[in-house]
């Protein structure tokens, strides 16, 4: 392990990843601790919430004023929306959102979420299991997140009891056994004295297994995008209608998932139309083969009728093309869903007028129980059929992220309402 | 490249252009901010990659307190000009002119005025998203800023009641008067940027390079002696090695001691430092915990 030396880090991976968790279950902490132990925190920093920190009589320094950088929170003592925090290693760097344990805040949970690679999920050894960190779990799994860690944190006030934390990895494992969740780690710590976080201390060593850090720098992550499917939505076309460049037609957008090469047939969605790759770009360069989530330009060797919203697919494997699907809805609005009314949905690159069709049913975060309702309120998340007003290409969230998933938006707020994953 | 060779410098590249593109088919009057500094000059690269061989869908857009350091303006005009693309430059003389701002001394610093003259802007060119260069590793209150961050019809920040923003699907509406502001290199560090210089070989104005400066060492900052800087009785000039890490408002900008004269060897420093960024070059920033806060809420970038 070491974190310290920072320079060369041109060729290092990037990972991002939340800290989850019930209220008080120490993720601002654990957050410090990762940035302050990997000699990321600057002095000005420190010093700063030092200040504060005897400022209300505290003895030690509150790491956890290093994310709680809202006026209300520091005044609440609360985390209210995510903050982003960055650090690196050699091998990686690290994107951490530090997101709300309160449940009136779970829409920004899950705003955190939604681009995570990695979840850490803290538990109070002496508390156990609770409710939020069940319907964190929850969510992590709903959301997709492809690798969850299970900290069981302040194993200094249960005297570093193997037993203590056999029991909660127990527990854990009997709840979760019913999500989809194919990769989760049990790390016992203290993130105040920074036990298994970076250093091992010398309180654990009962524990043979990996600390934080080397989780973090090590699980494998190659593997969280969808290597096979290639889906390239259009953002952008580019039409510079120059002399030299009359002709030029460039379909900008990401690779977001799979690849495709220099000569490849493609079908161009919903059209149905067929065309092959001619040229990949990006400025100056020139690619023979382009990846997820590479940002790049294509050219295709036929004139076709292509705008913002088609998706360019390999030939040969098709996404499906409807204007009904099933999803999972997480409601994040305080105005209730009205049913039959219509929203905007936003999908890819494609917005379309929709609307939720159905609620088969409600899901109880902390139970898991599935109860009927007619209506979806904030934090609400249930199972849903969408109809929508044009067709949409689309897969499966479980098999993809990018074009499973879509978001609502109020027409008359503008706000965004609802998060939907298709099933 | 392949996969393998994906570093996390091409994901956050990957990231910034997926922004703009976005920023430019759903925003209908867009601009980008552009200040000559190094967040910007990656943003202008970021929106080549994104763009070329097409022009700019937005002109770029300067907010000038007239207190800029001269070669950081030498530099926007002629990087504007080698890019061929339009460069709108609105000065903060005019507000104070127009009475929109009223200043307590002439060598104060300008920085918190700069949200009227650019909420001016706005309203002038009714632009309704503004593309900006800042990072959420620059300050507590941006860590929590969204990538698309939604400002009313007063230019407000609302921190308690932010859009939700999940995965890339942002969301761009906004109703006529209102403004999103929109950060592609939100992710991005002090070092990441340095890195995409050396990277993209992007030329910086030669202030960010160790030169010889008179400067005044007051508070916890070295000030760079200028007609907005002068020395207050016990105070000596002196002479020193200085570079800067950020180019802003000339009366309370600050250079630090470096003798780094290349981007490599600033790469090799900014790993090194133990000082953030605003920390050592910002006096503006020192005076409460939340003053960016409070200078967002009232429609700063
Ligand atoms: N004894 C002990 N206290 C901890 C530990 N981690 C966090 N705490 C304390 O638990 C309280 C809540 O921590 P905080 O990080 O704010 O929790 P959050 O609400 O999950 O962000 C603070 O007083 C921390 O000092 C630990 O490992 N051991
Ligand atoms: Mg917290």
């Amino acid at each position: 392990m070491s974190v310290v030396e920072n320079v060369g880090l041109d060729r290092a991976e990037l990972l991002r990843f939340i800290a989850a968790g019930s209220v008080d279950d120490g993720k601002s902490t654990l957050i410090g601790r990762l940035l302050h132990d990997s000699k990321s925190i600057f002095e000005d920093q420190l010093s700063s919430i030092a200040k504060t920190s005897s400022k209300r009589g505290m003895q030690n320094v509150d790491l956890s004023l290093l994310t709680d950088g809202l006026q209300a929170e520091r005044e609440q003592g609360i985390t209210i929306d995510v903050a982003y925090r960055y650090f690196a290693t050699p091998k990686r760097k690290f994107i951490i959102a530090d997101t709300p344990g309160h449940e009136q805040y779970t829409r920004n949970m899950v705003t955190g979420a939604s681009t995570a690679n990695l979840a850490i999920i803290l538990i109070d050894a002496r508390k156990g299991v609770l409710t939020q960190s069940r319907r964190h779990t929850y969510l992590a799994s709903l959301v997709g997140i492809p690798h969850i860690v299970v900290a069981v944190n302040k194993m200094d006030l249960v005297e570093y009891s193997q037993e203590v934390f056999t029991r909660i990895c127990d527990d854990f494992a009997v709840f979760s056994q019913h999500l989809n969740l194919r990769n989760i780690e049990y790390i016992p710590m203290s993130a105040l004295n920074g036990d298994m976080v970076v250093e091992r201390g010398d309180q654990l060593n009962w524990y043979q297994g990996r600390t934080l850090i080397d989780l973090l720098e090590n699980v494998d992550i190659e593997h969280d995008v969808n290597l096979d499917d290639f889906r390239f939505p259009v953002q952008w076309v580019c039409r510079p209608q120059t002399e030299e460049l009359h002709d030029f037609r460039g379909y900008m957008g990401r690779v977001e998932s799979g690849s495709i090469k220099v000569g490849d047939a493609v079908t161009i969605q919903p059209s149905g139309l067929h065309s092959r790759i001619k040229e990949i770009l990006l400025y100056q360069s020139n690619f023979d083969e382009a990846f997820a989530p590479q940002s790049v330009t294509v050219t295709i060797e036929d004139h076709l009728d292509i705008s913002r919203g088609d998706m360019l697919i390999k030939s040969d494997d098709q996404p499906r093309v409807d204007k009904e699907f099933t999803a999972m809805l997480c409601w994040l609005s305080e105005q209730p869903l009205s049913s039959g009314r219509k929203y905007i949905v936003k999908h890819t690159t494609r917005m379309v007028k929709g609307l939720v069709s159905q609620i088969d049913y409600r899901v109880d975060v902390n139970t898991l129980n599935q109860e009927k309702t007619d209506s979806l309120r904030m934090n609400d998340i249930a199972r849903v059929v969408m109809k929508v007003q044009q067709p949409l290409v689309f897969d499966a969230y479980s098999r993809n992220r990018a074009t499973g998933s879509f978001i609502l938006i109020d027409e008359t707020t503008n706000n965004t309402v609802a998060a939907g994953m298709i099933c | 490249m392949s996969h393998r060779s994906f570093t996390h410098l091409d994901a956050l590249e990957s990231e910034a252009i997926h922004i703009m593109r976005e920023v430019a088919a759903e925003c209908a009057n867009p601009a980008l901010l552009f200040s000559g500094g190094k967040d910007s000059i990656v943003l202008l690269r970021l929106a080549e990659k994104a763009f070329r061989p097409g022009r700019f869908p937005f002109p770029l857009l300067h907010i000038d307190t007239e207190h800029n350091f001269p070669e950081v303006i030498a530099f926007r005009d002629h990087r504007a000009k080698e890019l061929g693309e339009r460069l709108i430059v609105r000065s903060m003389d005019d507000s104070i002119k127009k009475g929109r701002v009223v200043l307590r001394s002439e060598n104060q610093s300008r920085n918190p005025f700069q949200s009227i003259t650019l909420l001016d802007a706005i309203a002038e060119f009714s632009f309704d998203a503004c593309i900006g260069g800042a990072r959420r590793d620059e300050e507590k209150a941006r860590a929590k800023e969204r990538i698309f961050s939604f400002r009313d019809e007063f230019g407000q920040w609302d921190p308690k009641n932010q859009r939700p923003e999940l995965w890339s699907l942002y969301n761009t509406k906004t109703h006529s008067g209102e403004n999103i502001r929109v950060f592609p290199i939100s992710n991005w560090t002090e070092l990441d940027v340095w890195e995409y210089i050396a990277r993209e070989n992007l030329e910086v104005p030669s202030i960010y390079f160790a030169h010889w400066r008179e400067v005044i060492p007051r508070d916890s900052g070295l000030l760079p002696v200028s007609h907005l800087v002068q020395p207050r009785d016990n105070e000596k000039i002196e002479k020193i090695m200085v570079r800067f890490r950020t180019v802003g408002d000339m009366s309370c900008t600050c250079p630090v001691a470096s003798d780094a004269a290349s981007v490599g060897e600033i790469i090799a420093e900014t790993a090194m430092t133990r000082i953030t960024e605003r920390g050592a070059t910002r006096m503006d920033d020192q005076t409460s915990d939340a003053s960016m806060e409070l200078r967002k809420k009232e429609g700063y970038f």
